[in-house]
């Protein structure tokens, strides 16, 4: 509690926290918004937007309502973005952990394979998976999960390395607490805070990068996407640029809300260890 | 030079093992896919029977079993042969190299552009924290980092390209235009406006950020503070200290970038139909090209590995603390 309080003290963290609840509500309740199947045809082909009131955006070249698309692509935006980071930062916190407290050859294998993520670009890695695998869901969150975890991993270790030899973990160790203990109620929860600055830029290159993928026809073809729609759009650049701009300007709100939510969440977690 | 030389040498013996782990694991992968290529081969002549697939498979090798074939692979990658394309019915290397170019030039372009007018927008900017030159470029440059590559990339186009028409939609140059020499290079220069331009501004708004937020910084720190009672003039301090010591951070990002960069490649090739290496991965992706892809996720290693050891080395010739310790080693 003490947490949103300082969050929405600075004024990032406010406009981004903002938005976000705002986004979380259109993503919660988008099938009362807007009922229906969003792929379904809904008017006439190419409706101008701002035309008709009950198109306010208009509607697309299979004549399906853009708003509706914009809406329903929150959810998956915002699901993919969230659960991607959770998954990054479960592998990162966990190979990280391992990594720093086991020491010795398993940190030194571990943290080659570390590297290895950290050298493939994250975006082929994700296009590989994906194409692979075949597109749906959950395949396309491991897929960028699988680039995003390194980074927390590489914090995580050296938050271990560095927390180990303090002495409250010495005194832990010298009355004979389990070394999985010393890990999990000792290590872990001071280690927690940088790498969960760390999150929500996670979140936002996850929902960047869901985007790129659907927007190249990678996504899950049997759910809307923002980058779908782009992608569909750009067939009729020429003659109905909107269609393509509309989705777009739905990314950057989003992607910019959780920048500020990331500022916000970075001054208070940096004013909170001053306070300790 | 000695500590290059050194440097060179143990990052090249260091990078071995990660190499082998990115090659095993992205044959793992690429193996456990339904189909191989030649069932997509097969699928794209309009079918075949049994026979002829067995017998392709066999000159490709694919009826050999997984470890057979990883041995194969890593045996002929010491030899830098990186296998044959089946989409392309070409080998792998020779895609790839007719491809690099291209992108190269277009990362190198972008990179350079975005360094150079992101540092000084972020001198700006750090000059004076909190002022309101700073807030608004801080503003602005979260903005544009928020927005996606391609996206920005098409906005380009529709205003400068279909709208205005100052630019061209697509393309590296004009096709079968006849034109050499410095019209050529006009040429693709032009061409490379749009790409570039949507790349730069959303780099540029990074190392704008990374700038900023070392200047804002270095002004806390005591060498900093002791600059300003000893009176140097503000613009002085902004430079030679301020700017100077915040300016590392910023070559370090650039290798963190490079393999952000690489993948940043595939969008914005494919929205301005530039023949280069992320547009190769994408249609090796499309062609169920397994050695394509393969070769390219290999390649983009072995480029961010070099990357980062040019950063390295940058570093080191800056910052003289940088690898002095391992002298005696």
């Amino acid at each position: 509690m003490r947490l949103v309080r300082n969050l929405i003290g600075s004024p990032e963290g406010a406009i981004g926290l903002g938005i976000l609840v705002l986004l979380a509500l259109v993503a919660i309740f988008a099938p009362v918004l807007s009922p229906g199947d969003p792929l379904s045809i809904a008017a006439r082909p190419l409706l101008a937007p701002f035309t008709d009131p009950s198109f306010p955006l208009g509607t697309d070249r299979l004549g399906r309502d853009v708003l509706a698309g914009i809406i329903h692509g929150t959810r998956t935006s915002l699901a993919v973005g969230i659960a991607a980071a959770l998954a990054a930062l479960a592998i990162g916190l966990c190979v990280g952990l391992t990594a720093g407290f086991a020491g010795g050859l398993v940190d030194e294998a571990l943290m080659r394979v570390v590297d290895a993520f950290q050298i493939v670009p994250s975006f082929l890695l994700a296009l590989a998976f994906v194409s692979v695998i075949g597109a749906s869901v959950p395949v396309v969150v491991i897929a960028i999960a699988l680039g995003a975890w390194a980074d927390p991993a590489r914090l995580t270790r050296a938050q271990v390395l560095s927390i180990r030899e303090r002495d409250y973990v010495a005194s832990a160790r010298v009355i004979g607490m389990h070394p999985a203990e010393i890990a999990l109620r000792e290590i872990l929860p001071n280690a927690l805070p940088p790498v969960l600055a760390l999150s929500a830029i996670i979140v936002a290159a996850a929902i960047l990068t869901e985007a790129a993928l659907s927007f190249l026809g990678l996504g899950d073809p049997n759910v809307v996407t923002w980058g779908s729609m782009i992608a569909e759009g750009r067939n009729v650049l020429r003659s109905s640029p909107s269609l393509s701009i509309f989705p777009g300007i739905a990314l950057v709100v989003t992607v910019v809300a959780v920048y500020l939510f990331s500022e916000g969440l970075t001054k208070t977690i940096g004013r909170g260890r001053l306070a300790a | 030079m000695n500590r290059a030389i050194r440097l060179i040498r143990r990052r090249a013996i260091s990078s071995i093992p990660v190499l082998l782990i990115v090659v095993i694991l992205t044959f793992g992968l690429l193996e456990s896919a339904s189909g191989d290529a030649v069932d997509a081969y097969l699928l794209s002549i309009g079918g075949g029977d049994a026979t002829v697939a067995q017998a392709l498979r066999q000159a490709y090798g694919l009826d050999q079993s997984m470890m057979a074939r990883l041995w194969v692979y890593v045996s002929s990658l010491a030899t830098f042969d990186l296998g044959w394309s089946i989409a392309f019915d070409r080998p792998v290397l020779d895609l790839i190299l007719e491809r690099l170019p291209n992108t190269l030039l277009l990362m190198g372009s972008a990179t350079a552009i975005s360094f150079g007018l992101g540092s000084a927008l972020g001198i700006v900017a750090g000059a004076k924290p909190e002022s309101a030159v700073d807030r608004t470029l801080s503003t602005v440059s979260l903005i544009l980092y928020a927005i996606p590559s391609f996206w920005l990339g098409l906005v380009l186009s529709i205003v400068f390209a279909v709208q205005l028409r100052w630019l061209p939609t697509s393309g590296i140059e004009t096709i079968a235009s006849g034109k050499g020499g410095l019209a050529r290079a006009l040429d693709i220069t032009r061409h490379l406006v749009l790409p570039v331009g949507a790349l730069a501004l959303i780099y540029m708004a990074l190392f704008l950020r990374v700038m900023r937020s070392g200047m804002a910084e270095a002004w806390q720190l005591d060498f900093v503070v002791f600059a300003r009672s000893k009176g140097l003039s503000r613009s002085r301090i902004v430079l030679r200290h301020v700017a100077r010591n915040a300016l590392l951070p910023l070559v370090t990002m650039l290798g963190l970038q490079s393999a952000a960069m690489l993948g940043g490649s595939v969008v914005i090739e494919s929205i301005f139909a530039i023949p280069g290496f992320g547009r190769l991965a994408q249609e090796a992706v499309g062609g169920r090209d397994a050695p394509l892809l393969m070769g390219i996720i290999v390649v983009s290693a072995v480029l961010v590995i070099c990357v980062n050891l040019i950063v390295d080395l940058v570093y080191a010739a800056l910052d003289p603390r940088v690898g002095a310790s391992e002298s005696a080693g």
